[in-house]
Parts: C-alpha cells; sequence; structure tokens
C-alpha cells in the first residue's frame, strides 16, 4: 500500500499576453481565470494510478491563496481521498518555503511517495521538489513522465538527453512530473459529487518565509511584426512555390 | 571564479553547455576577468580540452568512473559541490536543460543558497541581481542572489556560443568526489538511445518544415514529411508534439530543443511561443502556416499564409510535383 501526496499549485491560465498586476509582483489574472498546470495534472494521474496499484490513497496539498481550494476540489474530482490547503500569500514564499511547508505535512504522516509538478507554470523554478527532498532526506528523480509502486521501489521513466531513462529508487520518495507520459483523466460527476463532500484541512505557515529574491516583474520587449501575407487556404501554393524557387530550395 | 557544469554526450559538448561559458565569459569581464573552471561529470568527449579551451575555460575538474557513467542527480551534484572546493568559486551555473536545471537546484539547496532557473542577463555583481524567464517566458522576474555561491541556470538559446578571443588552458584536471551511498540512490539504471545523429542533421538543416499542435495527432505529419523530402529538408516539431509523444524529442525545436538557422524554416500549425522561437530566430526566411493569422509565429515570421495547414500543405506538395514534371 503506497499513500501518495501530490502537490499542485494554483497558476493563471495564459495562453496568450501576459499582464502584471501594479506593484510588479505578479502576473495578473483578473481576465484569464486560473488552472493547474499540465504537469501538475500529470502527476495527479500518475498518484492516482499508484494508490489504484497499491490498494493506497491520494492526498492533495496545495500552498496558495483561500481560491486554491478550487484546483485541490479538481484533484478530488479524479480520485483524490483528502485534501489539505496551507492559505500564505504565494507571491511572499520562495520555493525554499513552499519546500518545508511541504515537509511539515509529510513528516507528521506516512506519505511513501510524494510528486510535485517538474516547475510551477508561473513562477518556473524548477526546484521544489528538490529541496523537499533533501529536507526530509529522501531520494528525488526529476522530470518523470510515468511511474509504477512494486514493493517498495517506484520504477520511473523520464526523457534525459541520450533518450529513455529508467530509474529505480526506494521509496519514501519524491519524485517531480512532467506532462507528456499520461493523460490527466477527467471527473466523472459521481467524482464530482464525493469531490465536494471532503473536508479540506486547512494549515497556516509553519514558519516565517524567507522569500524568493523577486525584485520585480518585467514584460519582455515586443518582438517587431513585419509579416509579408501570402494569401490565405490552399491557392496559396502557386505563390508559395514561386517564393521557394525564388530562395533557391526548389527547382 | 566562475564554475560552469557542462553537460556532455558521446557526441561531444551540448550546445547549450558552450552557451552557458559565453554567458560566463561576459560575467568575467564584468568581475575583471575571475577565471571561468568547468566541471565535467561522467563520460567525456576526447576533445574536450580543446573545445572547452577554445571557448576560455582554465580548468576542467572531470568526474569520472563507475559511480558516474550513468547519471544520478545528487551524485552530480556531489561532483560539483567537489569542484567549486578546489576551484574556489563564487558562481556556479549551468545550461537551462531539465538536467542542469536539476544539477544547480540540487547545488544551491545543499549549500543553503537561493537558485534562479532560465537566467538571460544580469546586472551588477553586488548585490548580484539576474533577470530570468518565468510564466514560460512570456514574463521576466529580476531576482537577487543575496548568498554566494550565485548559483543559477542560463535560459537555453538565450545567448550565441562565441568562442573567446584569447583561449584559456583548457587543463583537464581529475576530481576525487567522496560520494555517499544515497548520492546513487536515484540513479538512472538504464538508457533506452535516441538517434542523436537526427538533431545534428536538423542543427545542419538548410530547410526544416516545422510541426507543432496543429498536426492534430500522431498521424498528422505524413504531409509535412513529404515537404520537407521535397525540399531537401529535415523535420523540426514543438514541444507540443514531443511531450504528447507524436514524435521523438530529438526532432524539438526551440530553448529545451534544438536550435536551428536554416535558409528557410517553413513551420505549420506552431504558434510561436517564446521557447519555441528561441530555437528557430535565426532562421534565414520564416514561411508560416496557421489557421490564426494573430498567432505570434504568423506575425513574427518573413512571410506567412493563412489557412489549414492539412489544406495547405498538400497544395504546396502537389505545386512542387507538377513543376518538376
Ligand atoms: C521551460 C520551458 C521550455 C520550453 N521549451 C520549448 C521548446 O524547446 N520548444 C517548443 O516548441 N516549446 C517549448 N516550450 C513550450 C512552449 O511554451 C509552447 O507551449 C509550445 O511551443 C507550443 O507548441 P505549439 O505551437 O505546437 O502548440 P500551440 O501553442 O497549441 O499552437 C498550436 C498552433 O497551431 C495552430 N493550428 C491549429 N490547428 C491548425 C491547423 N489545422 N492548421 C494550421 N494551424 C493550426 C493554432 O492556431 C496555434 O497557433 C517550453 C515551455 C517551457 C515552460
Amino acid at each position: 500500500m503506497t499513500d501518495v501526496l501530490v502537490c499542485v499549485k494554483r497558476v493563471p491560465d495564459f495562453s496568450g499576453e501576459v499582464l502584471l498586476t501594479e506593484d510588479a509582483q505578479s502576473a495578473d489574472a483578473r481576465f484569464v481565470g486560473y488552472t493547474m498546470s499540465n504537469h501538475d495534472q500529470c502527476a495527479v494521474e500518475l498518484g492516482v494510478q499508484v494508490a489504484a496499484a497499491t490498494d493506497g490513497q491520494v492526498t492533495v496539498l496545495s500552498i496558495g491563496t483561500a481560491d486554491s481550494v478550487e484546483q485541490l476540489r479538481s484533484a478530488l474530482g479524479v480520485g483524490a481521498t483528502a485534501a489539505v490547503l496551507v492559505e500564505a500569500d504565494p507571491v511572499a514564499l520562495g520555493p525554499a518555503d513552499v519546500a518545508h511547508e511541504i515537509a511539515q505535512v509529510v513528516s507528521e504522516r506516512d506519505y511513501g511517495l510524494v510528486l510535485l509538478g517538474n516547475d510551477a507554470a508561473d513562477s518556473g523554478d524548477f526546484q521544489v521538489g528538490i529541496r523537499l527532498g533533501h529536507e526530509l532526506s529522501r531520494p528525488v528523480v526529476t522530470g518523470v513522465q510515468t511511474l509504477s509502486v512494486d514493493g517498495d521501489t517506484v520504477s520511473a521513466r523520464a526523457d534525459g538527453p541520450d533518450g529513455r531513462e529508467k530509474y529505480s529508487v526506494p521509496l519514501p520518495a519524491v519524485v517531480t512530473v512532467m506532462e507528456g507520459g499520461v493523460e490527466p483523466r477527467y471527473p466523472t460527476i459521481t467524482g464530482r459529487m464525493k469531490a465536494k463532500k471532503v473536508e479540506v484541512e486547512n494549515r497556516s505557515l509553519s514558519r516565517e518565509p524567507v522569500g524568493s529574491g523577486r525584485v520585480k516583474l518585467t514584460l519582455p520587449p515586443p518582438t517587431p511584426t513585419n509579416a509579408e501575407v501570402l494569401g490565405e487556404g490552399p491557392e496559396t501554393a502557386k505563390v508559395v512555390v514561386d517564393l521557394l524557387q525564388k530562395l533557391g530550395v526548389t527547382r | 571564479m566562475i564554475l560552469v557544469y557542462v553537460e556532455t554526450s558521446a557526441e561531444g559538448i551540448q550546445e547549450v553547455s558552450l552557451e552557458t561559458v559565453t554567458f560566463a565569459r561576459t560575467l568575467s569581464e564584468a568581475g575583471n576577468g575571475v577565471p571561468i573552471d568547468a566541471v565535467v561529470v561522467g563520460p567525456a568527449p576526447n576533445d574536450l580540452s580543446t573545445e572547452l579551451a577554445s571557448y576560455g575555460v582554465r580548468n576542467v575538474h572531470h568526474a569520472s568512473g563507475d559511480d558516474f557513467d550513468l547519471f544520478s542527480g545528487a551524485a552530480t551534484a556531489s561532483a560539483v559541490i567537489a569542484a567549486r572546493q578546489v576551484a574556489g568559486s563564487v558562481v556556479v551555473m549551468a545550461g537551462g536543460t531539465n538536467r542542469g536545471n536539476e544539477v544547480v537546484a540540487r547545488v544551491a539547496t545543499r549549500l543553503d543558497v537561493p537558485m534562479a532557473a532560465n537566467v538571460v542577463s544580469f546586472h551588477g555583481l553586488s548585490p548580484f541581481v539576474v533577470t530570468r524567464q518565468v510564466v514560460g517566458g512570456a514574463a521576466l522576474e529580476e531576482m537577487r542572489l543575496g548568498k554566494r555561491p550565485a548559483v543559477f541556470s542560463v535560459a537555453g538559446h538565450a545567448v550565441e556560443p562565441v568562442p573567446a578571443e584569447t583561449p584559456g588552458a583548457g587543463s583537464i584536471v581529475p576530481l576525487a568526489v567522496d560520494l555517499a551511498p544515497e548520492d546513487l540512490l536515484g540513479r538512472v539504471t538504464s538508457v533506452e538511445g535516441a538517434d542523436t545523429d537526427d538533431a545534428d542533421s536538423l542543427k545542419s538543416a538548410r530547410v526544416v518544415v516545422g510541426a507543432g499542435r496543429g498536426a492534430g495527432g500522431p498521424d498528422g505529419f505524413g504531409d509535412v514529411i513529404e515537404l520537407a523530402e521535397l525540399l531537401g529538408g529535415t523535420l523540426g516539431v514543438s514541444r507540443v508534439v514531443t511531450s504528447l509523444g507524436w514524435r521523438p524529442h530529438h526532432e524539438q525545436v526551440g530553448q529545451t530543443g534544438s536550435r536551428i538557422s536554416p535558409e528557410v524554416y517553413i513551420p505549420c500549425g506552431i504558434s510561436g511561443a517564446i521557447q519555441h522561437w528561441a530555437g528557430c530566430a535565426s532562421s534565414k526566411v520564416i514561411l508560416a502556416i496557421n489557421t490564426d493569422a494573430e498567432a505570434p509565429m504568423m506575425t513574427k515570421a518573413t512571410y506567412a499564409v493563412v489557412g489549414d495547414m492539412h489544406e495547405v500543405v498538400p497544395a504546396i506538395n502537389e505545386e512542387i510535383r507538377r513543376r518538376r514534371g
């Protein structure tokens, strides 16, 4: 039986242009809404798979504003059975703070496996999982796309520079997940009903945060636009091939 | 003293690592020429010394042996920390690959200092402030690295790799590392090799035909592959395509893939996110094909065709074949 803790973050749902808040301390999501990043969704999926295969349970944890309950509920809707919210202003926290708060929860309970997204879609720190593993004295594997648990060992696969890498790590362990290995499932109606009933455990920060070192956010200068539109649809094929001939890449 | 974790594979030094050494030189100049050392962990290519020397590296600390044949993040971090002790470095950096980010994150964690991921520039040395990519590169963060050593990764393809005017010695210095048993717990047990020759042909291709999410699925690449063949070129894809497993990673163009510089790049169904742009910006001519005339790739390209790639690309292929008779 492997009990899994999956850590998820509420992040702005940007697909296009990003706006900043007036104090330049965070991205302004008022017009785009919030979501859970793809890496986190895949972490939830892997957690649910491992728990199902080993008769374990999945607890989902988020550190952030009270609204992060929305992301916790969506994980509860696909198979997590308990949820913890550490309420805090995310702007005040750095990666070491986030890792420290997760470590508090893990050390009070017996989660054999802790899963996190490899990097957060907004702050992009690439280190919370590693700091967590260090604090808990557990091995960490990063960038994992698929995994399974057999007894006291987690077998994981990741995309490395030389190909598909296999890891085999003793539990308890920390694993950070990258999208691409699994398709996150959609919540069923019964899943959603169950999710509503689960009481979310509320906690507050265990210590004064050290912060992230952020001075301010800025937006990159826009790239100049100068595209010449050749036309619309398949009719442009002739113009395109004329161009390719002119450029000397086809006869 | 600046220490750069240099990633190598059987083929040689990773381009992103050479970019990072180039970045390190601007830092060195700002610091009145402090020397740059490299640390290499595991099997290394034969020309390691000459290549790093040409980039201005003084010493190359090399950890080798059975324990380092297969990657372990913790063991690699131990090697980097050992090299830092030998070299007395106040800055430790790596390329912003998954591996580079992991290694510097481990180093920073063990030394109890902050780590900045995907840095693009720095301002002033004390306090040491860096600018780095956040929100997937759509925004930048100014971040203060208040403790020493300053530990960070450099965003892939944020700088061009340029050899130094004055080469360094590039002396290989064998590195002794005291590994703890737990350093080898999270270690790669096997690697299923990808064909890395293909990535090389992408980097040197005269024509690259790109395909992104617009391809629609693993079966949506037939036409773009045909166009690439007709033009004597190569297929390049976006990260969405490799993440979804539609195409192999060695075909990926961008910050965490290859940087291409063809005569002509033809991205089809690729939105042109900043991380993709990082890998294709040095193409001479970009001809974008996309249903969305407002997609960043369409406005940044040299030429744009508005339309469904599954209609436009076959029509182009047909026209090329017709003209060839
Ligand atoms: C740290 C980090 C590193 C990254 N590294 C990379 C990298 O190396 N390379 C990379 O590519 N990305 C990278 N990304 C991801 C990047 O941010 C984008 O998510 C990705 O490039 C988007 O891929 P896409 O353009 O294929 O998909 P989308 O952004 O979804 O765009 C699909 C495009 O296809 C168009 N389209 C849809 N259907 C059709 C059709 N039938 N015909 C024509 N057009 C159509 C749409 O209009 C849209 O413009 C990275 C992200 C992060 C955070």
